[in-house]
């Protein structure tokens, strides 16, 4: 009787306590979640990294499914693919899972990444999240591009041709780089195998890892919001941010309605229209890749075709390359192109609002343009929104710096 | 440690250890990742595959193209007929690189007005030197667009004449490539080996 006394005695807790006599268990709980403060004037903007986290777990699952199944051999992987999706048990679903899963990616980053240009997310002292963040955005790139190879459809054969052919613009050692990346003197089983290694081990990991850091560095520093003011400066007397709330049990129960919403729009793309018109999944893709004929109308998946627009859109093997290669970099440069004193865009003058908006209207309008074919008038239009894409980012030290400014509050507004 | 410790410690020594112990460390993973960088070359087997190839062309009519698979390029062998020869001469002035001066797009005992070893048959790979697409035949002449047959990229539209010359204006820097290649007998050309001249 007394032994179980002294039992309940114990003070709760106890496996705890052992825990974190070993491992910060309760203070990383404490620092990461239940105790981080973020602006309680967080609007839905916010809820797109969370949601590329959801996206993130939903494609490792579905790809360890996946392998589970499919060849990587140029023998076996487009019939290995059709076997997922007919015979393979529920194989259909974890397919289009994961093909969907693709497109919904950068659906979520582009708009988490329009979200920092909106509230200047990036600017100081948050410029390292950002560089991470646009790291993520180029591992995702080479990611979505060595997966569209596996399936080895006419459009995964063709598009890499295209795509690695672009290394060959590289004057001097293009040649030699082509074939050191397919690792043969034509695309073949050998690029094909290689691929899978990269799209399933290489990149994942490195995209964990710098996922990781994004999220050690936003804690560090913490969460920006709508007004880009600092929610620090104001604390109370228990040292808590007035602004603030617990990341728990706050924003996690606002952005599990995020999710909801998001897995309802996702799951209705899932099952009613995984190909999306051929916009997910092209047409070509359904033929298996045939060395001999590139289909009539090749175009990369449209997560890549604003920058596919200004590649094409110059008349230069090297110098499409080149404005390709820039286009894409460019927005590592923001938190240093911008000059501007206030982060939100609610405190921004009218150029910088201006200039934003063509951003978004050019790059939207390059998009659509690169899925299109290269008729002259597709080109000439191209030409002009690729000359917008790129003032936006030259100009920006010069009409940020002049651009009137309003004058920013003390304490976050939430009521607009 | 005491404070004597302390001063009797030689930093010069100890900079040249650690920078010694870095460079020998950076040395060592170089080398080390050699076997590495090494294997993601065109292996063995993928060498012998990319060995020559032997095209028969004796039952190959004037005005007809085949399409043979050398080391997994495509490569077109097109018989010209004489008014296809006597139109490679028509329009010089549209393309970019009429006599063939760009050294690596042909071996040199092909850089001559025909591009080719015998001037009937032309052998080029079948890869648009834009961005890599498999350009196709266009061999019906059509005066009104001023194009006197060959071969256009579906891609980005770039455009080849019968000797896969490029023209002017379109985004495909160079000619079509020229393999190295040679008859063995009249009616057999191998691709992939040649003895060094015609």
């Amino acid at each position: 009787m007394a032994r179980i006394e002294a039992e309940v005695g114990k003070p709760q807790g106890g496996l705890m306590k052992w825990i974190d006599d070993r491992f910060p268990l309760t203070e990383t709980m404490k620092q990461h979640i239940t105790e981080y403060y973020a602006a309680k004037s967080f609007n839905w903007w916010y809820v797109f990294g969370v949601l590329a986290m959801v996206v993130l777990v939903i494609q490792l699952v579905t790809g360890i499914f996946l392998t589970m199944n499919y060849k990587p051999s140029a023998a076996e992987a487009f019939a290995s693919v059709e076997y997922i999706m007919r015979d393979v048990e529920w194989g259909w679903l974890i397919r289009y899972m994961h093909s969907t899963g693709a497109s919904f990616f950068f659906i979520v980053v582009y708009l988490h990444m329009f979200r920092a240009m909106l509230y200047g997310s990036y600017k100081k002292p948050r410029e390292l999240i950002w560089i991470i963040g646009m790291l993520i955005f180029f591992v995702l790139m080479a990611e979505g591009f060595a997966g569209y190879l596996l399936p080895w459809g006419q459009m995964s054969y063709w598009g890499a041709q295209v795509i690695i052919s672009l290394f060959g613009a590289i004057p001097g050692i293009g040649d030699a780089l082509v074939e050191f990346i397919r690792g043969d003197y034509s695309i073949s089983d050998i690029t094909l195998n290689r691929f899978f290694a990269l799209h399933v081990i290489v990149l994942p990991l490195s995209l964990i890892g710098l996922i990781f850091v994004h999220i050690v560095a936003l804690h560090h520093v913490g969460s920006n919001n709508p007004d880009g003011i600092e929610i620090k400066e104001h604390k109370g007397p228990d040292g808590i941010p007035l602004d603030g709330v617990p990341f728990h049990p706050h924003h996690t129960t606002k952005d599990l309605v995020g999710i909801i919403v998001f897995l309802m729009v996702f799951t209705s793309v899932v099952f009613f229209a995984p190909e999306m018109g051929g916009m997910f999944l092209e047409h070509a893709n359904f033929e298996p890749a045939n060395m001999t004929a590139t289909p009539e109308h090749i175009a990369p998946v449209w997560y890549y075709t604003p920058y596919y627009a200004i590649l094409r859109a110059v008349p230069s093997k090297l110098w499409g390359f080149i404005l390709f290669a820039i286009a894409v970099v460019l927005p590592l440069f923001l938190p240093w192109l911008d000059r501007a004193r206030v982060r939100s865009i609610r405190y921004r003058g009218w150029m910088h609002k201006t200039a934003l908006t063509i951003f978004v209207i050019s790059f939207v309008a390059l998009g659509y343009l690169g899925l299109q074919k290269a008729t002259d008038a597709n080109v000439m239009a191209a030409r002009f929104f690729a000359v917008l894409y790129f003032m936006f980012f030259l100009l920006m030290p010069y009409y940020t710096a002049i651009d009137k400014t309003k004058p920013v509050p003390d304490r976050v507004k939430y009521h607009e | 440690m005491s404070e004597d410790d302390v001063d009797r410690i030689d930093r010069n020594r100890r900079h040249f250890l650690t920078v010694a112990t870095v460079v020998t460390g950076a040395v060592g993973a170089g080398l080390a990742a050699i076997p590495f960088l090494s294997s993601l070359q065109p292996s063995a087997r993928a060498q012998a595959l990319g060995a020559p190839v032997e095209v028969p062309i004796g039952s190959l009519q004037p005005g007809e193209m085949i399409r043979v698979l050398w080391r997994g390029r495509l490569v077109f062998v097109l018989r010209r007929d004489a008014d296809m020869l006597a139109r490679l001469q028509e329009s010089l002035d549209n393309l970019r690189d009429p006599n063939s001066e760009v050294a690596e797009q042909q071996p040199d005992y092909t850089a001559n007005e025909t591009r080719s070893v015998k001037p009937e048959f032309l052998v080029v790979e079948g890869s648009c030197t834009h961005l890599g697409c498999a350009p196709l035949e266009d061999f019906e002449v059509r005066p009104s667009e001023n194009w006197g047959g060959g071969f256009f990229c579906p891609c980005h539209g770039s455009k080849f004449d019968l000797a896969g010359r490029v023209f002017k204006g379109v985004p495909a820097p160079t000619n079509l490539r020229v393999p190295p290649h040679r008859f063995v007998r009249d009616d057999l050309i191998l691709i992939g080996q040649d003895t060094g001249a015609a």
